[in-house]
């Protein structure tokens, strides 16, 4: 590559590398990637893969932090490879898939349980209030928009999951992500679907399984806050507990 | 899968991890001015006995150290399990049994003011 203005750089990748019809078991291999400064990880590897070795399997569609698709873990912080920027680290640059989940293929990991678990909250409008399309459509204030917009922000990259300790230990656990999604609906002024909800997030594996360490808002890329959707949805359910075995009368 | 009964225990743990984030401090500070003797007269040994000795002032103690107590032995049995003790039955009813034992021990000395 020849010098640019804005800089290049010999970048060390130490990447994992994992095939499963030949491999016993994961192990590292390292590359140099001339690489420009301003690049970020994601480029690095693009780099890699079109002039270096094009057997390496990752995921990645937009550039942009929007898709979601390339999360993996970078010097062991779960990160977006497009957010991760060249120019924040020194040295040699280790690259993992996400932890917590099963490795498909290098830095592809097997996502089958968090599109499960998704599925199970029913991340979707749920209408409180039937209405024809005569009737015009579902209105709706800033203020009630506020209560819900930061949840909605959530790209499903699952790096929540690989920062979480307890969805580590208990993989039953429903994770950070589907239950900030069923919170976004839950808060949503046009929804019904909160008692539907509710049956798999007010559970054991669900919302009560966190302890609050809040690692899924230190990673989160979007700024979701999903510690802060769990805490909001404990209290909602002690709420509810009280109210059903107390005062079974009250209108949740 | 049912509904979990966890509120029961969390209700107390996050009224007493409100009640100790805003009362605590509070009491620290009132300790080491205390202990070094700046404390104002209307705090004295004898005004806050007096305070003690009624029975708002015992309610107040007493749900001030019960919820303290609960709360911090939810949080230690949280920590526990987020270094990995999976032994959380066992865990649990040692740190809850201590709460237990703090509050009835609160109980018995108010009762003796």
């Amino acid at each position: 590559m020849t010098e640019n203005r804005m800089g290049t750089r010999q970048v060390e990748l130490e990447v994992l590398r994992y095939n499963p019809e030949t491999d016993q078991e994961p192990k590292f291999q390292r590359f140099t990637v001339p690489c420009v400064n301003e690049w970020c990880v994601l480029d690095a590897l693009n780099y890699l893969k079109d002039n270096l070795d094009s057997t390496l399997s990752y995921r990645w569609s937009c550039h942009m932090q929007v898709c979601g698709s390339c999360g993996m873990m970078i010097n062991g912080e779960p990160k977006l490879a497009c957010k991760a920027m060249l120019r924040d680290y020194a040295g040699v640059i280790r690259v993992e898939p996400l932890s917590h989940f099963p490795i498909e293929r290098d830095l592809v990991s097997v996502a089958d349980d968090f599109m499960a678990k998704l599925k199970r909250v029913k991340p979707y409008l749920i209408p409180g209030e039937k209405r024809t399309l005569a009737d015009g459509e579902y209105k709706q204030t800033p203020a009630q928009l506020e209560r819900y917009k930061k949840y909605a922000m959530c790209i499903n990259c699952m790096l929540c999951y690989a920062a979480c300790p307890e969805y580590g230990l208990t993989p039953k656990f429903i994770g950070p992500a589907a239950i900030s999604l069923a919170h976004r609906y839950n808060q949503d002024s046009r929804d019904g679907g909160r008692d539907e909800r509710q049956e798999e997030i007010a559970t054991s594996e669900g919302v009560w399984e966190c302890t609050f360490v809040g690692a899924c808002s230190d990673v989160c890329p979007k700024h979701v806050d999903p510690a802060s959707a769990l805490q909001q949805v404990k209290v909602a359910s002690t709420v509810d507990w009280y109210l059903e075995h107390f005062m079974s009368w009250v209108k949740k | 899968m049912a509904k979990s009964n966890k509120p029961i225990i969390w209700g107390t743990f996050a009224a007493g991890g409100t009640l100790t984030a805003f009362v605590t401090p509070v009491l620290m500070v009132l300790t080491l001015l205390a202990a070094t003797g700046h404390l104002p007269e209307m705090l004295g040994y004898d005004k806050l006995h007096a305070f003690a000795a009624g029975w708002f002032g015992k309610l107040v103690i007493f749900v001030i150290l019960f919820l303290s107590l609960w709360s911090q032995a939810h949080r230690l049995r949280c920590t526990f399990y987020d270094f990995g003790a999976r032994a959380d039955t066992l865990v649990a009813i040692t740190v809850y049994a201590l709460a237990g034992v703090g509050s009835i021990a609160t109980l018995v000395y108010l009762a003796r003011l």
